[in-house]
């Protein structure tokens, strides 16, 4: 379950203010909601409680029926983004090189489940669908950083260098 | 009209009508479990398919509408195995531990795997385990035993426009929950347990009561009487195999007093009381034309909807408690002091066709005694699990009356069971105080039947009223926004927050979706609501004698000093979320 493991939610003035402008240029399309999340996101970089909040009472779409789409997709997040986002490639050809064990071991290592973010801030885990770099297979990426051909013993090295 | 064949049957149906709808009439038999009839038609569980000649695939009946020549096959080698290998996928992650099951012999889940002779089954593999959601006084949750059918989702969400649950996550993972996982007690759930009716299994059920209620019962040094709601009489007989639309009245009496309990007291009793109270408020509103349109605040699950939802409207609310609240309050003072019992020491147990009436009880505000004016809510569903369990054979019991000093009540207490019933009572009350003498003419049928919104101009001796019954939150949502918006005036309206008012709440028996197809329940139980009331000798309120005495008595004037300390409250803004 996607719970929220970490941080408080901080919002500026300047965020919720985005945020309002973002519901009152959709408020009165059909289907407003998948774009205000979107863009949402985009201004908090993820959608805890607080925002989501702020979006039901904006669009005046139940908070619940909010919680099932932002979790129904997984581009939308519950949980911050850290400093460092590590991005695991689940595609077919990767999660056949071993992928699934490399996701394993970084979970080991930095203590947290894919979609969460360590309490430090430091890194978040996702795991991602096809990146079109299978000839690399398997294949992580941290920021914009892409380390390829890997197996499980290159994980610590990699993660020490953040 | 258009022609259709159903296993070669050549038949005639309406062309609105969905291939389920036309084999019943065609008396076949199509399994369904996801869908539930006017609440949830999304043909999302797959075993109502069948074969649809020129189809490339198999159909889900409960969805697909007939057209003209239309060929489908409902018992073919390809339709079952589709059936069953559906099922059996959902048996395969369900909480099988039938026998001790709340719905056991009452399940869908069930009786599809009776009927779809399901003896095996072949898929094994992960299931899922999440924690029982039991916070709420009224509703527990089980998401072990959900098969993800939706119906709770349709009901919550389009029917009651509350939407506290709803389908999160995807795929495996799916679960029918509230947003970010939150148990129903911190959510802006009403409690009215519409859920629990609509669910097919055990995934939903009240909290359960009854062990507290028999230890109440076997402590010597406790006075424990019972009071039960109009409803429960007119929907008890179904947990004992009777028609729907039974009345048992003096059954559920004689098996109460076999239960134990040292007093059984008729709850439209207070009704009548609350219509003294309620009727003399709204002549009061009247004549100063301040906090109109007064509305009723019988229902429990309406007074919390409208506390989360449009607490603009709380100074419009009656401040009259609920009818067994009040009377709770009046047993403990005026009873007690009759009957010579310290109040502490008496227990006054609720039998309710409602759950939100447990969430009730608890509300700090309603103790006027110093203990809580009621001490325990059992809905009509854990009666008959008592009577069960006290070995009484129902169907034999003889007919029994309520006891003294209480007696029978009137006609209009009985009616508040049914949408339109408290507002009809109230009329034939106020009517005659209007018109300073008695009035033949009580039947009000223009605020009767299911209707979401009734409306009736009623012309009372000297005065016009202007009146609106809505039942349903989703219907009290569309009345309140009109009036929000100008667009309508009332002086009274009454609203009860299960549609079909308390006959169908949510705390009655559950009637599986075959028979809701056939039977619109709201209508049955009504209609032995109106029985009732036409074969009772008294039929005002204010005729009641005992309603009389408590006046004469003991509380003076209704909305009197004493009322006012007893029989009335007062509503809170809540938050959402």
């Amino acid at each position: 379950m996607n719970g929220q493991k970490c941080c408080t939610f901080v919002g500026t003035e300047e965020q919720a203010q985005k945020l309002k402008e973002v519901i009152e240029k959709h408020k009165n399309q059909k289907g407003a909601l998948i774009p205000v999340l979107h863009e949402a996101q985009e201004i908090y970089g993820y959608l805890p409680l607080e925002v989501q909040k702020m979006i039901s009472e904006g669009l005046n779409v139940p908070l619940t029926e909010i919680y099932g789409i932002v979790t129904f997709y997984t581009q939308f997040s519950l949980n911050p983004k850290g400093k460092y986002k590590i991005s695991v490639c689940l595609g077919t050809a990767c999660y056949v090189k071993g992928a699934g064990a490399i996701i394993d071991k970084i979970k080991e290592k930095i203590g947290i489940d894919v979609g969460e973010c360590t309490e430090d801030g430091k890194f978040s885990l996702e795991a991602t669908r096809c990146i079109g770099a299978c000839g690399l297979a398997p294949v992580v990426t941290i920021n914009d950083d892409v380390y390829g051909r890997l197996t499980v013993d290159d994980v610590e090295g990699i993660l020490n260098k953040y | 009209m258009v022609n259709v064949i159903i296993d070669g049957q050549k038949i005639q149906v309406p062309k609105n009508y969905t291939v389920l709808e036309a084999a019943r009439s065609a008396n076949i038999d199509i399994p369904t479990l996801c869908y539930l009839k006017g609440i949830n038609e999304i043909g999302a569980c797959r075993i109502c398919v069948v074969e649809v000649k020129g189809a490339r695939s198999l159909q889900a009946a409960c969805v697909y509408p007939v057209s003209e020549g239309l060929e489908i096959r409902t018992n073919t080698p390809a339709v079952r195995e589709a059936r069953k290998v559906n099922l059996e996928l959902i048996l395969s992650n369900h909480d099988r531990k039938c026998l001790t099951c709340v719905r056991n012999r009452n399940c869908e889940l069930q009786k599809l795997a009776e009927d779809l002779n399901v003896q095996n089954i072949r898929f094994e593999g992960e299931t899922y385990r999440f924690p029982v959601d039991d916070f709420s006084p009224s509703i527990v949750r089980d998401p072990n035993k959900c098969v993800l059918c939706r119906r709770c989702v349709s009901v919550c969400k389009n029917i009651q426009t509350v939407s506290v649950i709803d389908a999160q996550e995807r795929g495996f993972k799916t679960i029918v929950a509230s947003a970010f996982n939150k148990p129903l007690s911190e959510v802006p759930c009403t409690m009215c347990g519409q859920c629990i009716v609509a669910c097919p299994v055990g995934a939903l059920r009240e909290k359960d009561d009854v062990d507290r209620v028999w230890e109440m019962l076997s402590d010597e040094t406790k006075h424990v009487v019972v009071q039960t709601a109009p409803a429960v009489r007119v929907a008890l007989g179904e947990e004992f195999g009777m028609p729907i639309g039974t009345r048992v009245t003096g059954k559920m009496v004689a098996a109460l007093r076999r239960i134990g309990f040292a007093k059984v007291f008729d709850t439209d009793t207070a009704a009548d009381l609350t219509i003294m109270e309620e009727g003399t408020e709204l002549l009061g509103r009247l004549k100063e034309g301040k906090n109109l349109p007064l509305i009723t605040s019988c229902s429990p699950g309406w007074i919390k909807f409208c506390e989360h939802n449009y607490p603009e409207f709380l100074d419009n609310l009656s401040s009259c408690k609920s009818p067994h609240e009040m009377f709770g309050a009046i047993i403990k003072s005026y009873y007690a002091e009759k009957m010579g019992i310290n109040p502490a020491d008496i227990r006054v147990v609720s039998v309710m066709p409602c759950t939100a009436k447990k969430f009730e009880s608890v509300r700090p505000e309603l103790a006027a005694t110093g203990t809580p004016d009621v001490d325990a809510v059992i809905t009509t569903r854990e009666l008959a699990r008592m009577i069960k369990e006290a070995g009484i054979d129902f169907a034999a019991l003889p007919d029994e009356s309520f006891d003294n000093p209480f007696g029978d009540a009137s006609g209009a207490g009985v009616i508040f069971g049914a949408t339109g019933g408290v507002m009809e009572a109230a009329l034939r009350t106020v009517a005659e105080i209007l018109a300073g003498k008695p009035i033949d003419s009580i039947e009000y049928t223009a605020v009767r039947g299911v209707e979401g919104i009734k409306e009736a101009v009623v012309e009372l001796p000297g005065r016009t009223i202007r009146a609106a019954v809505a039942h349903g939150l989703g219907n009290a949502r569309k009345l309140l926004d009109r009036i929000k918006a100008g667009e309508a005036q009332y002086d009274f309206i009454e609203i009860m927050g299960c549609p079909g008012g308390c006959v169908t709440g949510g705390g009655q028996p559950i009637q599986p979706a075959k028979v809701r197809m056939d039977i619109d329940l709201k209508v049955a139980r009504a209609k032995a609501i109106y029985d009732e009331d036409k074969s009772l000798p008294i039929r005002k309120s204010h005729e009641n004698p005992f309603i009389k005495k408590l006046y004469e008595e003991f509380l003076g004037e209704p909305c009197g000093h004493k009322s006012h300390e007893l029989l009335h409250t007062h509503y809170t803004k809540r938050t959402n979320y």
